[in-house]
């Protein structure tokens, strides 16, 4: 099976190479046959990427420890459904996933592409199929998922207990599908560069895709966040580490992209910004790749480093280089339609909303890469830890927050004083009532007050939103107001699924803003002591150590201590914490302790705040246990926010949504008759 | 002479070895791994992980915890000392690096003293952010600077731009500025437009909308 998947991986470089020989040769022009052709490539790239996973998922499931990466990241006892994260598990693995996940989405891209946008897709298989290729050349020569050892192990190493995790299972590959298929947007804008059609024909045919993208990065990021939080220990969930902050980058541009992007929609501007932000956004999902793989920032997330980060680096810099070059040489062809009008406008709110998002992408890019330029000037090495990000970026952040809730309050073009006096109202009155009850409650952390009213504004914001557009309808439809709401979000689900999304935000900002009250503490208990913790809400917690027990599970041997928990009296119900010895076994009834003892972390769950129990060790070889309790307030808000977060995002990306009647509109010169103050496009 | 009662006894004595032997039998075969008594012995130790020492009032000393807060552990986690001695349990570092912080606060020192005493010791990367001195400052203010920068650069060109086309406007269509709202929702009656603008607004609407 590996020399079929090598096999495949040659023949899926051959046939990127025609794609991009082809493809940005132009000779499709002449001979539309060379077209067809290019398509093909793709669909066969993907066929061939198919059976090169196939090969590895062959060794994975048949225990074929003959392999180098079967040997590494899986072992023989290991459960079955951890196997299929093995697959993204290492690097070797994980670089196939890319290629041939990107393959899928370049061949999918071809396919579902509209005919009116047909005259781009060369070039976009073109680069699609370069970065595919770039992806094979980095698996065959320095980092073969096939390659085979001299000898075969009678067991493997097994995967790393921390991945052992329902969330390893789904984190990653949502991340890489974000990372990977940000290169669609990507390849079109080069397309729409290359072919000198920088119109907004390119940005209808990319704006699912962009959605899609920003959608699975966001997905990645807040099971990221889950893990860390249920896996890690620490009880966080976010620790600014530099794997984290890879993550964010593109996100954060990609944000910015979806906002802009209704500016150049609507109004004909910022074709120039669309663009670099695009571009840039590639560029960072792999700066993340990068910063994953070249281990050249300490991090947390060491288990998949090696030397490949420079060939990221490599490609970084060609990618880089030549995308801006070619935006520089289109510059011209790339002017605004029309002037922005007023300073007081939706405009120009979301020209400040793009700002703070490029301003928080370049901090966490900043602060990242600090420590490299600091080694660099001063020869000195220093860290740059939470606290650093925290003072940097939270003031930045609750500023985006108060953003979110300005920008729909300001309308499009020009807003009047009576507009903004009439929109405004009520949300900051509901932020101000937000903020005078937090400080009359006895809350004194200062970032904390100003996020809750600050999310009380955008939240009244929203909901004034949602009010008055349900009303209108009511008013002139006669629509029930069920029904009222329904179409008003079904009408609109563009602008009303990213109301939700800024509703999913303010859920989590707000969350956010509760671990500034959590509190925590070490004990060390005997059977049937206990130990009482104050939680910010007033209630006390009393925490009984039950006893601790061993026993045998899976692949591992499980010691588990158990904690009966009761609130201002009143049981809650017993918490247990782990510590998990995995094994292997290399024989039948011959076994190997793999790996350090693990930490499984006993949490219970609330709308106001979660216990986190951390099962620390036993003091000399005893069921005298030393435990960490913590309390962590909202912290189940962070998740269904990001859940009303994900809904909002499909919301906005359903088919049939906006696309088609805007374009309708835009065509018949909506806005110009609206408005009847000239041209608009 | 067996009477009737002896035999009765002999029989549930029979069914109970018979019946009940297996389940004592496997009740001392299923021996709980747990330990016994208060605090009785665990069977595997070593899968409990590295034993630990008993947490004392100063480990929860909230003075110490804001100084753990602020110093890196040596292991290579990139953690704070806090968090890696209450984390990662399998490090030896955190421990050590806790006692020290609590060894030099016996001996009286402030906690600036203890974390120049660190510095010193370890080196400026002990530090879980740099000091705001010298070309670290760059690091702290860098951001912020670009940011206000491309802000006022911004304000200036959209200000610039904004009169130029409100003064073309003027020469244009005098009093023509509007409040258009997004394309997609109706506006109120009563709002912005006039009657006839909003009865024009809903037949395009539902012209337009699929």
């Amino acid at each position: 099976m590996t020399l079929l998947g090598t096999f495949a991986l040659w023949t899926g470089l051959l046939l990127g190479a025609w794609a991009m020989l082809v493809g940005f040769s132009g000779r499709w022009h002449a001979q539309p046959a060379l077209a067809v052709s290019v398509t093909r490539a793709t669909h066969a790239m993907f066929a061939v990427m198919l059976v090169a996973s196939a090969a590895l998922w062959k060794g994975l499931i048949s225990h074929d420890f003959n392999i180098e990466y079967v040997a590494s990241y899986t072992s023989r006892n290991l459960p079955d459904y951890f196997i299929v994260s093995a697959f993204w598990a290492g690097q070797k693995g994980s670089l196939l996933f890319w290629a041939v996940v990107l393959s899928g989405f370049s061949s999918a891209a071809q396919w579902l592409t509209s005919a009116r946008y047909r005259a781009l897709l060369p070039y976009v298989a073109a680069v699609t199929s370069g970065v595919v290729s770039f992806f094979i050349v980095v698996m065959l020569f320095a980092s073969n998922p096939f390659e085979r050892l001299p000898f075969t192990p009678p067991d493997g190493n097994g995967l790393n207990p921390q991945l052992q995790n329902i969330g390893m299972i789904i984190h990653p590959p949502m991340l890489y599908l974000g990372y990977i298929s940000i290169t669609i947007p990507f390849a079109f804008a080069i397309a729409a560069l290359l072919s000198r059609r920088v119109d907004t024909g390119w940005l209808h045919a990319i704006r699912k895709w962009t959605i899609m993208s920003w959608l699975f990065l966001s997905i990645g990021i807040v099971l990221g966040m889950w893990w860390a939080y249920v896996e890690l220990g620490w009880g966080g969930y976010w620790a600014w580490d530099p794997v984290e902050n890879a993550s964010l980058l593109p996100w954060l541009t990609m944000s910015a992209f979806l906002h802009s992007v209704m500016i150049q929609e609507k109004r004909g501007m910022l074709k120039r910004w669309n663009m670099a932000l695009i571009l840039g956004s590639f560029l960072l999902s792999i700066f993340g790749t990068f910063i994953t793989r070249s281990g050249v920032i300490a991090s947390v997330h060491s288990f998949t480093q090696s030397n490949v980060g420079y060939f990221f680096l490599a490609f970084l810099l060609i990618a880089g280089i030549l995308g801006f070059t070619l935006l520089y040489t289109r510059w011209d062809r790339l002017e605004a339609d029309v002037q922005l009008e007023s300073m007081v406008s939706r405009e120009a709110a979301f020209l400040f909303n793009n700002l703070l998002l490029v301003g928080i992408a370049f901090s966490v890019l900043w602060g990242t890469l600090f420590p490299i330029l600091s080694e660099a000037v001063r020869g000195t090495k220093i860290t740059v830890g939470p606290p650093f990000f925290n003072k940097v970026n939270v003031p930045l952040g609750l500023l985006l927050l108060m953003l979110t809730g300005i920008g729909p309050l300001i309308a499009w073009r020009k807003a009047s004083t009576a507009n903004l006096k009439r929109q405004f109202t009520w949300p900051v009155l509901t932020g101000l009532v937000a903020g005078i009850a937090m400080v009359a409650t006895g809350s004194r952390d200062f970032y904390a007050v100003v996020a809750i009213a600050l999310g009380a504004f955008t939240t009244g914001t929203l909901v004034q939103e949602f009010a008055r557009g349900t009303r209108a309808r009511h008013k002139m439809y006669g629509e029930s107001w069920p029904m009222a709401f329904g179409q008003l979000v079904a009408r609109n689900r563009r602008r009303y699924g990213g109301y939700i999304v800024h509703a999913g935000m303010v859920i989590m900002f707000v969350a956010f803003a509760g671990m500034a009250f959590k509190t925590e503490m070490e004990a060390t208990l005997k059977p049937g002591e206990t130990a009482t913790l104050k939680s910010p809400y007033g209630h006390t917690y009393t925490f009984t150590h039950l006893g601790v027990s061993q026993f045998e599970q899976l692949n591992r041997v499980v010691t588990q201590a158990s904690v009966q928990v009761s609130k201002d009296g009143k049981p809650v119900g017993v918490i247990n914490s782990e510590k998990r010895q995995h094994f292997s076994e290399p024989a039948p009834g011959v076994r190997q302790k793999s790996f350090e003892p693990s930490t499984e972390v006993g949490i219970r769950s609330g709308l106001q705040e979660d216990l986190y129990i951390v099962y620390a060790g036993s003091v000399q070889g005893t069921e005298e246990a030393v435990y960490r309790f913590t309390i962590n307030p909202l912290v189940l808000w962070v998740w269904m926010g990001g859940v009303v977060l994900v809904i909002g995002g499909l919301v906005t990306m359903w088919p049939g949504s906006a696309g088609a009647g805007v374009t309708r509109r835009a065509q018949a010169g909506y806005e110009v008759q609206l408005a009847g103050a000239g041209s608009a496009s | 002479m067996t009477t009737r009662r002896d035999l009765l006894r002999r029989g549930a004595a029979a069914g109970i070895v018979v019946l009940g032997g297996p389940l004592l039998l496997s009740a001392q075969q299923q021996e709980p791994l747990a330990g016994q008594g208060e605090a009785g012995l665990l069977r595997d130790p070593v899968s409990a992980g590295r034993a630990r020492e008993r947490a004392t009032d100063r480990d929860n000393d909230e003075f110490v915890k804001a100084l753990e807060h602020r110093l890196q552990c040596t292991c290579g986690c990139t953690l704070d000392i806090y968090t890696c001695r209450t984390t990662d349990f399998t490090c030896t570092y955190s421990p050590q690096l806790h006692k020290e912080v609590l060894a030099l606060q016996d001996e009286g020192k402030t906690g600036d003293e203890i974390i120049a005493a660190f510095v010193a010791k370890y080196g400026e990367d002990v530090l879980m952010a740099p000091k705001a001195e010298g070309f670290n400052i760059a690091g702290y203010v860098v951001p912020g600077v670009a940011i206000l920068t491309a802000g006022a650069v911004l304000t200036a060109i959209l200000r610039r731009r904004s009169l130029t086309r409100q003064a073309a406007l003027a020469g244009a269509a005098p009093g023509a500025s509007v409040e258009a709202n997004d394309p997609g929702v109706p506006v109120l009656p009563g709002g912005t437009g006039t009657p006839e603008e909003l009865a024009r607004l809903e037949r395009e609407l539902r012209e337009l909308d699929p």
